[in-house]
């Protein structure tokens, strides 16, 4: 079998080196030609402003469009074909597709502002956060189920059952907190349910998950009906405040963007860091991965299997369920049927799009949310640019993504048996 | 069937054993595995006792109305008061309980199946066709369900997992609205055209999943979840945007009414009437399963089901298969459009959509991925629609239509779970789901 996929794949892998360089070319030709001629048309400068509210105030960046969009292209091109013609290491291999990606953003903006109302680069970037979290917390929750061998497709009814919870608990009993730990909780039930059918009743766990989904959407449906609709109190769309980190909040830029929000994105700070330094620097993370990767060996030294995937499983769905908690009390405060709108599956999208890691999971989100908020911004700023088309980019992406064009993605070996002791 | 020894727990084997026995053996031929000569009860009594599939679809279903029984009880202020004084007056709470439960669940049943009012007007001299009113409407709604039930199904026999019914439906609906608006044909004939149309629409796209699995290996659990977002944006955009779908001097997301001549016809008079389209999609289902019991193509597709590997060595294109497979899912998909938008519905907006991919997913659940199978769940969800938009108008909103997907989600999370019921009601043995093909991870 491996062998016949290999020879399916043999004709993509031996362009793999030229792929890199060519989507360089291509995307900085798209800069120029593109964007670049389109801002000339325009004739306008592009405007940038860098602080949002009262602190310190930088003056806004103005630059001429279309020489702008120009010179990112040409930038663009030149690491393309510095990348077709020397060796470069790992790491500046990474530096090169940051690069690029990021030029491509800028001739983007560039040419969407050209002689538009000015854009705030802080809003923007505050927004691209407002949008990542949820699927940050949801990718996250996936990559504690998936490196222990357990496939979560649950993630959405996780998000929509937490953010159900956390609505109506912070609504009723007036406690925010309160409220917070009730969604996670709730995230952690469906991660439950998720544990009980997958590894004790065997259940097939691409169709469990799309069943709890669909048993989520349908119960939050119901008693938004019977509880919510009928007595607002139970929905008063109450929201936690942002904390300003002292001191940090302060610095320009960075700090409106970093420091300046709800508990929700230091949450999600600590747990990207967290997890990302126990799965990979732990004893704890080598279990877990031990157990995804070949149960019957981990099994073989010892390792409880399938304690590892219920205590995973479950922990994955109480992170999930701060995720669902931050879409009603962390942003817009009230409950609303189906709010989670396949976030859950977007944050699926980004645990794979980023390798199973949660660094990568991490990048892979902010870039969905940064689309997320450019399909919201753009349209506001130049209505030339239809908003669906923008939103659509992320999906394009994934899908781009995971036909292999951006590089082979591997899920651990066990990902989705059930493991049986023999 | 029932016969089927699965003494090894892990699944792999276990569809392994499958396909030992034979793709055939599974529930296409009629002949059950007992052997012959054997007492038509004893075999009952077996069947029950070992939960064939049947059994274990009853008692999925039976467990699902109990636990939404308790959703009825938990929503009713009544009998909440009721329960509140359960050691002063437990018959009261009862009573209660019996009460609202049995009267929501009776409602439905009226709603979608036979009021028996209809049938004493009859005899009283009142209409006749009143009595097959329901009925009628459930064979409405299962129409669509059928036949996205059938796109997913018929990707579960090759062992695919077509998550993107919905965006094949997108496709189908976007054609079919073209041609139906867009082009001015003969009434038969431009019927035809919308349907092949629509067909094709949804075809492609289930045709780029199969090809992109073929070719670069991508997971169709992705690809198909990424492709139905992408399909919804592109849906609103053509919606939005004048020269496109959307209908002149609107600013809704709304495409012009189809031609009539495109529309569907019915079959019978007013009212209770057959729409073509369930004949449409209960002839899809007939043609699906000849399909995959009666032709090559189809044994290729129960084989690499069951599995690639050994369908490679055997000398199948396994990626052929694949791609054909899916080519023919998206097909059915965008046939389901094509009975909303030429049937019910004759106009394409955002919302057509609805939920018709997910519940396709739950009536291929139900139906075992069986052609047969599929119809009796497209009606059941039928009908559970119908009736729970009937109960919601007779309690006045106390029982929410809604309650009918969580009763979905239950049944097919029971049936699903064959472990769980056979623990329930303390059943022996193990047989298969019937389900062992689909794809167990992301490296498949």
């Amino acid at each position: 079998m491996t062998a016949v996929v290999a020879a399916v794949r043999r004709p993509l892998i031996a362009n793999r080196a030229l792929v890199a360089p060519v989507t360089f070319v291509v995307l900085g030709l798209i800069d120029i030609c593109l964007f670049g001629t389109a801002a000339l048309v325009h004739k306008g400068d592009a405007a940038f402003l860098l602080s949002a509210g009262s602190g310190v105030k930088i003056p806004a960046i103005r630059v001429a469009a279309a020489p702008a969009c120009f010179a990112l292209g040409a930038i663009s091109v030149g690491l393309g074909v510095l990348r077709g013609t020397t060796e470069l290491g790992r790491a500046a291999r990474r530096l090169t597709v940051a690069a690029v990606l990021l030029c491509f953003v800028l001739s983007l903006l560039c040419w969407a502002d050209a002689g538009h109302i000015a854009l705030n680069v802080i809003i923007i970037a505050q927004g691209t956060f407002a949008a990542s979290i949820p699927l940050i917390l949801g990718a996250l929750a996936g990559c504690l189920c998936e490196r222990a061998g357990v496939i979560n497709i649950a993630i959405e009814g996780q998000l929509l059952f937490g953010a159900f919870t956390a609505a109506i608990v912070a609504s009723a009993f007036g406690g925010l907190w309160v409220g917070l730990v009730a969604g996670s909780l709730a995230g952690g039930l469906v991660g439950t349910l998720l544990a009980v059918f997958a590894i004790s009743f065997l259940m097939d766990q691409i169709i469990l998950g799309v069943v709890l989904n669909v048993l989520a959407l349908g119960m939050t449906d119901y008693l938004y009906d019977r509880l919510m609709s009928q007595n607002s109190n139970y929905n008063t769309g109450v929201t936690f405040s942002t904390i300003k980190i002292p001191g940090l909040s302060q610095i320009p830029i960075i700090g409106p963007i970093f420091f300046d929000s709800t508990v929700f994105l230091y949450i999600t700070y600590v747990a990207v860091i967290a997890i990302q330094v126990a799965m990979f620097h732990s004893r704890w993370g080598l279990r877990v991965r031990a157990v995804g990767e070949h149960p019957t060996a981990a099994d073989t030294v010892g390792i409880n299997v399938l304690w590892i995937r219920y205590r995973n499983v479950i922990l994955g769905g109480l992170l999930a369920g701060i995720g669902g908690a931050y879409l009603t009390i962390g942003s817009v405060g009230s409950f609303i049927p189906s709010i989670s709108s396949g976030f859950g599956y977007i944050a699926l999208a980004a645990l794979i799009f980023g390798r199973w890691t949660p660094l990568g999971a991490l990048t892979a989100a902010l870039l969905f949310g940064f689309c997320e908020e450019m399909a919201l911004v753009l349209p506001t700023v130049n209505p030339v640019l239809p908003a669906p088309i923008m939103h659509m980019a992320p999906y394009v992406a994934t899908i781009i993504a995971v036909a292999g064009l951006v590089g082979k993605v591997r899920a651990p070996k066990a990902d989705g048996q059930p493991y049986v002791k023999a | 069937m029932s016969e089927t020894p699965v003494a090894a727990p892990d699944p792999v084997p276990a569809a392994a054993d499958a396909v030992a026995a034979g793709p055939g053996q599974r529930g296409d031929s009629p002949g059950p595995a007992t052997p012959r000569g054997r007492l038509t009860g004893a075999v009952l009594i077996q069947a029950i006792t070992q939960g064939s599939s049947a059994v274990i679809t009853i008692l999925a279903i039976f467990l699902a109305l109990v636990v939404g029984g308790v959703l009825i009880v938990f929503s009713d202020p009544v009998v909440t008061r009721a329960w509140s004084s359960l050691f002063t007056h437990p018959g009261y709470a009862l009573g209660q309980t019996w009460d609202a439960v049995s009267f929501a669940y009776t409602q439905m049943f009226e709603g979608a199946i036979l009021n028996p009012s209809t049938v004493s007007a009859a005899l009283h001299g009142g209409s006749v066709a009143a009595i097959f009113y329901p009925l009628s409407s459930t064979c409405a709604q299962a129409t669509p369900l059928i036949l996205t039930g059938l796109s997913v199904a018929i990707a579960f026999r090759a062992g695919l997992f077509n998550i993107g019914a919905a965006g094949q439906w997108v496709g189908g609906a976007v054609v079919a609205t073209w041609l139906g608006f867009g082009v001015s044909l003969p009434p038969v004939i431009h019927v035809i055209v919308c349907l092949i149309g629509a067909f094709v629409g949804g075809g492609v796209i289930g045709w780029f999943v199969g090809l992109l699995k073929a070719r670069t290996g991508a997971h169709e659990v992705i690809v198909t979840i990424m492709l139905n977002y992408v399909m919804y944006d592109l849906l609103s955009y053509l919606l939005s945007h004048q020269g496109m779908l959307q209908k002149p001097k609107q600013t809704n997301q709304i495409a012009p009414f189809i031609a009539s001549n495109a529309n569907l016809p019915h079959v019978g008079g007013p009212p209770p009437q057959v729409g073509i389209g369930f004949l449409i999609a209960v002839a899809a289902a007939l043609g699906v399963a000849w399909l995959l019991s009666r032709t090559t193509t189809g044994f290729e597709f129960r084989t690499v089901g069951a599995s690639p590997s050994a369908a490679r060595t055997g000398g199948i294109n396994v990626e052929r298969s694949w791609v054909l497979v899916m080519l023919l899912a998206g097909g059915l998909a965008g046939l389901s459009a094509a009975t909303v938008i030429q049937g019910t519905n004759t106009q394409l907006t955002f919302n057509s959509y609805g939920t018709y991919g997910p519940d396709g997913i739950t009536v291929a659940l139900l139906g075992r991925a069986k052609p047969i199978g599929v119809v009796l769940a497209g009606l059941l969800f039928g009908a559970l629609h119908v009736g729970g938009t009937y109960v919601e108008a007779a309690t006045l909103g106390q029982v929410p239509a809604n309650i009918v997907q969580v009763l979905e989600g239950l049944i097919v999370l029971f049936v699903a779970a064959p472990a769980l019921i056979r623990a329930t009601f303390r059943l022996r043995a193990t047989a298969g789901t019937g389900m062992e093909a689909v794809a167990k991870g992301w490296n498949a």
